[in-house]
């Protein structure tokens, strides 16, 4: 047997829907985060729930990435691969390495299944041209069978074990300590300890099973950690980390949290996390439609909440009049956007990042509201908290944008001290203004202040038509509303947002690569895999879109050569010229719904490079 | 936060601390004669009846002629966008359920554009008081029929007449299990006041139909009842645990016929007083009730249901207490500890 050191390794799990390979992915990456390696990881789900079991459309995957530095993505291709039946290896085998390792359950390879699968002939391997030494086959179902032939369980519960055994193949593969999943499903089964046994004991199989045939592998892989940071951690997806940033930032206001939403893929499951809480005084309205879930959450703001509306870009078409309504009447609001292919239904359970230009200019009339985007999982609870307190301290609605790769992928979360964040201070309406205030009266900032209802001396009206300046009454006079039109504009131009960062080689890159929100990953996984080249390149990501950092233009237009990757036609790029004179860059555009690929990435922008030795290709 | 709640609810004493003139504001510009400006006034009325205080008052309408009303109450409030005052209030009242919440919109606004949400507020049982000014038209976009609009209809956008049905509010309302539906002439201050009065106290979403003129698009369309003579001669006045009398001399009444219900005259077809229905607007069946809005002649007016039942708002805000009770984490530190947790030393 041949122990492989490798920096990096990437597992993906696949199976029918009903396969549990969610589950299997997860417990893997927590037992991985453990000792301390960084995680990454990404659900693939198939968009039709109801296909058929072992058909082609049912087939679901979950990447792990783990690595013994950082790792910024789930990985391009995977190192082993399970493939649980015969349409999961037909599918899923596109996202293997040349030499990866793949696990079969033999059992789910008889006639039928090969037939559901569209395989021609009985040799599926040789149809795939798959190396047999690479394949790691074993009647998997059969075994999981005899495991649990004593255990009284019916036979649908003990097939639901199956993906326990395949884990525990994994976890000897790598090496892993079995007690942290033991762990875990004693946790996660508290209720039901004999279920949790069930699975121990076939994950010990899959292990054991390992153990006893690993002459016929060709390696045991062991990822190593280096620089680790202390601290305490747990796993967390980019939507319950987003519903976890407006928890925390409701908390630091001193607010009520309320949600009105509707559900929509891959949003949904922010108004799932938020729904669970409500030992937190968290409010959540499941409303008719996404219309009302926006414009509850602009009465909610009225009344003194933090108010957020979640959903995918659908849902921001119907919720475009009423977050105008909160852009006019000058109430704080979070509009969440996890972005997913368009237009229309479009691809429901993919990803894109096409609602860019949607969410800067898709409103009647001139609506200037923020924009900010999370890079990753983590990120998204840092702008989610970001985006509660721009809108509460600026009365405003801001538009979260994050996006089904960062929403249903996961990273290990370093527990956040509340305590560390800044503060949270809406400019609520000071008391000795009774009596001569006025609802569009400013502080200095240019912000109109808060008077939530309650209050006595503050009685005050609303409202969708435009107003008086100094008196709020209603107002068509002209010079009037040209000025409130520049106030809200200056209000929003004025948020202070951090500068852009510039990684990598930041003093002498040749190409600056750009990009937004959740691909952050992938550049720089692409910028360290052309600067272990030898090439010169940085990268500047944008998690502020609206307003731009203070440094933009400097930065864009400090470098020789700069390329604008966004999965979408060119709508970053397009808002950079817009805002930067004379910003012409490259662009690299991509609309698969599916996340980028760093190979694909590193092929794209080496041509644009000059070769380290200087003699390459001048542009 | 800083917020001062300095006063509330009615006083203790019984009688108000407020006027009308207290929820007052600004000069109407409704046309002259439009039935607006007379619920106005009924409005400003029955709040100082009811005594919650200004500050602790919001009313929320949508867009249209009668969406207007808000710039004109000395109260908390938003005069938001088309069809939506029904959505926008459920989440002001759910947010701040201290917060007394009229929601006002026309029959395009709250039954065409904001159909959606008028049903599931209703269904919902929020306690919101729902006002429904009905003048069978488009006001403020000059002019077409609405939702309300009678078949065959002449209006701008039907010139030949409309070829569609009308929505009856009450039967919309019921439809969506709601469960308070009463009605007014806007020009009956009394009954007006009368029925915002109980669409206050009555816990739960509660429509109050307006039968209001358009003096400059659809003038007439109440005319039945809209004098005090023609009240007297085409509507009856239900009152719970009353006898469904009417007529300018209590000469007619309400009876059943099979499953269905009749004005008789009395003394007429042997029919006497002791025929005659008593009012139950607290029935949990809304049959009854349902056959009653639906009277052509006579015109039902007053509380026509008023049946109690657990408020969306109360039921949030318990279950949240309940929820407080039962789980062990009530800030952020303490829910992040309910996750699986490692350490990396
Ligand atoms: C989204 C949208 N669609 C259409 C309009 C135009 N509009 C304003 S009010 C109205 C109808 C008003 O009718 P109703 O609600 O019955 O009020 P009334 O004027 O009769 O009191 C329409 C169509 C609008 N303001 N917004
Ligand atoms: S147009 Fe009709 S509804 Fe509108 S203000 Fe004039 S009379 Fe009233
Ligand atoms: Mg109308």
């Amino acid at each position: 047997m041949e122990i492989k050191e490798k920096e990096s390794v990437v597992v993906r799990f696949s199976g029918d829907s009903g396969d549990g390979m969610q589950l299997a992915g997860n417990i893997f990456s927590t037992v991985s985060a453990t000792v301390g390696n960084s995680i990454s990881t990404f659900p693939d789900y198939p968009a039709d729930i109801r296909a058929p079991q072992g058909s082609l459309t049912g087939v679901s995957g979950f990447q792990v990435h783990i690595g013994a530095e950082q790792v910024y993505t789930p990985g391009d291709l995977c190192d082993v691969l399970v493939a649980m039946n015969a349409a999961a290896l037909k599918t899923q085998y596109r996202y293997a390495k040349p030499d990866a390792a793949i696990i079969i359950d033999t059992d789910s390879f008889g006639p039928k299944d090969l037939e559901k699968a569209q395989f021609q002939t009985e040799d599926y391997l040789g149809e795939m041209g798959i190396d047999p030494d690479r394949v790691i086959a074993c009647p998997l179902t059969s075994m999981v069978k005899d495991c649990l032939a004593d255990s009284g369980m019916d036979a649908k519960s003990v097939s639901k074990c199956r993906n326990m055994f395949a884990l525990g193949l994994v976890c000897w593969l790598f090496d892993r300590d079995l007690n942290v999943a033991f762990n875990f499903l004693r946790e996660k089964f508290a209720k039901k300890p004999e279920i949790a046994e069930a699975n121990i004991k076939v994950i010990q199989a899959g292990y054991d099973y390992g153990h006893n045939t690993h002459s016929s592998v060709a390696n045991v892989y062991r990822v190593e950690t280096k620089n680790k940071v202390p601290g305490r951690y747990m796993d967390i997806t980019g939507n319950k980390a987003t519903a976890y940033g407006f928890i925390a930032a409701a908390e630091k206001a001193g607010l009520k949290l309320y949600l009105g939403s509707y559900p929509i893929t891959p949003a949904t499951d922010v108004l799932h996390e938020l729904s669970k809480h409500k030992s937190l005084g968290v409010i959540t309205v499941q409303c008719e439609d996404e219309i009302a879930g926006c414009a509850s959450a602009v009465g909610a703001s009225f009344a003194g909440a933090l108010a957020v509306t979640s959903t995918s870009g659908p849902g921001i078409c119907l919720k475009s009049e009423a977050m105008n309504l909160a852009v006019i009447m000058e109430l704080p609001l979070v509009v969440l956007d996890v972005q997913r292919g368009g237009p229309a239904t479009g691809l429901p359970t993919k990803s894109e990042q096409t609602d860019l230009l949607q969410a800067l200019f898709g409103r009647n009339g001139e609506s200037p509201m923020p924009v900010v985007a999370a890079a990753s999982p983590t990120d998204c609870f840092e702008m989610a908290f970001a985006a509660s307190k721009m809108a509460l301290e600026h009365m405003t609605p801001v538009i979260l944008m994050t996006d089904a790769y960062v929403a249903n992928g996961s990273a290990a979360f370093k527990l956040p001290n509340l305590s560390e964040y800044p503060a949270i201070n809406p400019p609520y309406v000071p008391e000795e203004l009774k009596g001569s205030w006025t609802p569009y009266m400013r502080n200095a900032e240019g912000v109109r202040y808060w008077a939530v209802p309650g209050r006595e001396g503050f009685e005050h009206i609303l409202g969708g038509l435009e107003k008086d300046d100094k008196t709020g009454a209603i107002s068509t006079n002209p010079e009037n509303h040209d000025l409130m039109t520049r106030k809200r504009q200056a209000k929003i131009a004025a948020i202070p947002v951090p500068d852009l960062e510039v990684l990598g080689d930041k003093d002498d890159a040749e190409l600056l690569i750009v990009g937004f929100g959740g691909t952050y990953g992938h550049l720089h996984a692409a910028m360290d895999e052309l600067r272990a080249q030898g090439k010169k390149v940085a990268l500047a990501h944008f998690r502020y879109i609206n307003p731009l950092p203070a440094n933009t233009a400097d930065v864009l237009r400090r470098y020789p050569k700069v390329v604008v990757a966004e999965q979408n036609m060119g709508q970053l790029a397009g808002w950079l010229r817009m805002k930067v004179d004379g910003f012409v860059p490259q662009q690299y555009n991509e609309v698969k719904g599916q996340p980028f690929k760093v190979a694909e990435l590193v092929a794209a922008f080496g041509p644009l490079l000059t070769s380290p030795k200087g003699e390459g290709q001048k542009s | 936060m800083e917020q001062a709640h300095v006063t509330s609810s009615p006083s203790p004493l019984g009688g108000s601390r407020w006027g009308a003139a207290d929820f007052k504001k600004g000069q109407p510009r409704w046309c002259p004669g439009c039935g607006d400006h007379f619920f106005l006034a009924s409005l400003h009325k029955a709040m100082a009846e009811i005594g919650v205080a200004p500050s602790q008052t919001a009313v929320i309408s949508g867009i249209g002629c009668s969406s207007r009303l808000p710039h004109y109450m000395a109260t908390y409030g938003m005069n938001t966008i088309h069809g939506r005052a029904a959505a926008i209030a459920t989440g002001c009242k759910v947010a701040n359920p201290n917060l007394t919440v009229w929601q006002v919109s026309g029959d395009g606004d709250g039954l065409a554009i904001g159909g959606n949400h008028f049903i599931h507020a209703n269904r919902r049982n929020i306690n919101l008081n729902m006002i429904l000014l009905n003048n069978r038209i488009y006001g403020l976009t000059k002019g077409q029929y609405s939702p309300t609009s009678p078949r065959g209809f002449v209006s701008k956008s039907s010139p030949y007449g409309t070829v569609e049905d009308p929505f009856r509010p009450a039967e919309l309302c019921f439809g969506a299990r709601g469960h308070f539906f009463a009605r007014a002439v806007a020009t009956d201050a009394p009954g007006t006041v009368e029925i915002l009065k109980a669409a206050y106290n009555h816990k739960g979403s509660s429509v109050c139909e307006i039968l209001q003129n358009c003096v400059i698009f659809n003038n007439g369309t109440h005319d039945a009842v809209y004098s005090k003579e023609g009240r007297a001669k085409n509507a009856i006045y239900l009152r719970h645990g009353e006898k469904m009398l009417f007529g300018e001399n209590n000469e007619y009444g309400i009876v059943q016929e099979g499953f269905n219900i009749k004005p008789v005259k009395l003394g007429e077809d042997g029919y006497t007083e002791a025929d005659v229905l008593v009012h139950d607007a607290k029935c949990e069946d809304n049959t009854l009730q349902l056959k009653l809005a639906e009277m052509e002649w006579p015109v039902a007016l007053g509380v026509i249901r008023d049946v109690e039942a657990p408020t969306y708002d109360d039921c949030v805000w318990s279950q949240i207490e309940e929820v407080k009770a039962a789980k062990k984490y009530h800030n952020f530190a303490e829910l992040l500890e309910t996750n699986d947790i490692w350490e990396v030393k």
